[in-house]
């Protein structure tokens, strides 16, 4: 998209919503929010809201999807029709088909699929509002949601995305700067840790950039991480 | 709940450090990475001696060898029956474990037929998930009118509670007669049925608090005085 010519994204060292570069947006987690579904969350950073719901495990139709001895997860992301500016056209689109599958091979490394065998757990992610970062928010709903589910995970999953704008590496990009920005990089992270599960890069980086900006995220996961472990316990308190 | 217990459990999420050390074995809902012990579920964490287990606080039933649970019969096939035991793995109990003697080409629905309920003991689970029920039990048996509610199946332990104290105390003071499935589901029949499903809830959301025995007892006293009223 290209940015008016007059629209600066830092004014004075801090962003148009008034953050520090490496500051994230106001972050509210809460679980259980859902009573039809086993395990739920919403998720909330800054405009972004999201809700992730888990059913099962339960068993797999088809049948064929099945697997001997482990079980599988299935990830359904969409984004609701209110939840941008312009309609969204409901249903699955390349879009969401490809957000599904990055929530889903970010989760897979942390749960214990060999204690369900032949069953599916499936998760379903709604985005009810849109403003950038919809797939880290996604999947620290998802994760949450999981666990509150009871489902066996050797740790939980936060995210949180890094990116450049005007030359600068930046945290937690909002709405306008990711329109209008240079990057966007998406980081899901194991535990608080430095394990990655999850990198995608839109935009263009240099390797010094690149590592400041990997950096900058994990950050980001390690604060989301907290909120997360601390919505569990508020569930049940 | 003793003042021992207070002090032991702990609420743990997943991938949450429970103990440090060699010296502790790892118990159900915990995995060994390193020299340390972590959640795997969400929980509360529990020490028995030397091995380390999280009682979780949600999830669904797995079956297993040796459990009772309630099951309704959801088809009559010629040689065995197909029992729905509020898991994802249906359960079959076959012709040969039942207590009567079963004629040739006899239509098996006589002994039971859908929509019947059992109290029925597991025989065997396979690895690939195969599930046997007996009705060769002194406990097994067929349940007649009454009601099932459902609670987390994971939740189970706390209803029964140590020894049986929690649900003696719901049978003595609702005069039901209650039969607890592993499997989350609970009959009961009796003139207070509404008092015990209610004080069954209250377990249920909150098996997770200490001196719960002490809550539910108070609640079956108020809920008996008003119902007296």
């Amino acid at each position: 998209m290209k940015k008016p010519d007059d629209m600066k994204l830092i004014v004075k060292g801090k962003r148009l919503d008034g953050r520090k570069l490496d500051e994230i947006r106001p972050v509210k987690i809460e679980a259980g929010v859902l009573g039809r579904a086993i395990g739920s969350a919403y998720v909330e950073v800054g405009g972004t809201k999201v809700i992730a719901g888990v059913h099962g495990p339960r068993g797999v139709y088809p049948k064929y999807l099945e697997k001997q001895g482990r079980a599988i997860l299935r990830v359904k992301y969409s984004m609701a029709p209110f939840s941008v500016n312009d309609r969204k056209r409901p249903g699955p689109d390349r879009r969401s088909v490809e957000l599904s599958k990055m929530i889903k091979h970010a989760l897979e490394p942390v749960i214990f699929f060999d204690e369900f065998p032949q069953l599916s757990i499936d998760l379903f992610v709604e985005v009810i509002q849109a403003d950038a970062g919809t797939r880290a928010a996604s999947i620290v709903a998802a994760s949450v949601a999981l666990a509150d589910a009871g489902i066996p995970m050797r740790a939980l999953v936060s995210s949180c995305a890094a990116g450049k704008i005007e030359g600068k590496i930046v945290l937690d990009l909002d709405g306008p700067e990711d329109n209008y920005g240079q990057a966007d990089l998406p980081v899901a992270v194991i535990d608080g840790t430095e394990e990655i599960s999850l990198l995608q890069l839109d935009g263009e980086l240099n390797e010094k950039e690149l590592k400041e900006a990997v950096q900058l995220a994990v950050s980001g996961c390690r604060v989301i991480h907290d909120k997360q472990k601390e919505a569990l316990r508020r569930r049940y308190q | 709940m003793t003042k021992d217990d207070k002090e032991d459990s702990k609420l743990v999420v997943p991938g949450e450090e429970i103990v440090s050390g060699l010296d502790y074995l790892v118990g159900a809902g915990t995995y060994r990475k390193g020299d340390k012990i972590y959640a795997k579920v969400i929980g509360l964490a529990k020490t028995s001696g030397r091995v380390v287990f999280v009682i979780p606080l949600n999830g669904i039933y797995m079956p297993k060898r040796g459990d009772y649970v309630i099951g309704e019969i959801s088809y009559v096939s010629f040689s065995n029956w197909k029992v729905e035991i509020n898991s994802p793995y249906d359960a079959t109990l076959p012709i040969s474990e039942i207590e009567e003697f079963v004629e040739k080409s006899a239509d098996l629905s006589k002994y039971f037929k859908v929509g019947d309920l059992i109290f029925a003991g597991v025989v065997s689970v396979t690895e690939g998930k195969i599930v046997q029920l007996t009705m060769k039990d002194s406990k097994a048996r067929k349940l007649y009118g009454g009601k099932v509610v459902n609670i987390t199946p994971t939740k189970v332990p706390r209803l029964i509670g140590k020894a049986g104290t929690m649900i003696n105390m719901i049978k003595d003071k609702t005069k039901c007669i209650i039969s607890v499935g592993q499997n989350g589901r609970v009959w009961m029949k009796g003139e207070k049925e509404n008092l015990a499903t209610d004080a069954i809830a209250l377990i249920d959301k909150f098996s997770h608090v200490n001196g719960l025995t002490d809550k539910v007892s108070e609640f079956l006293e108020k809920g008996d005085k008003n119902e007296k009223a």
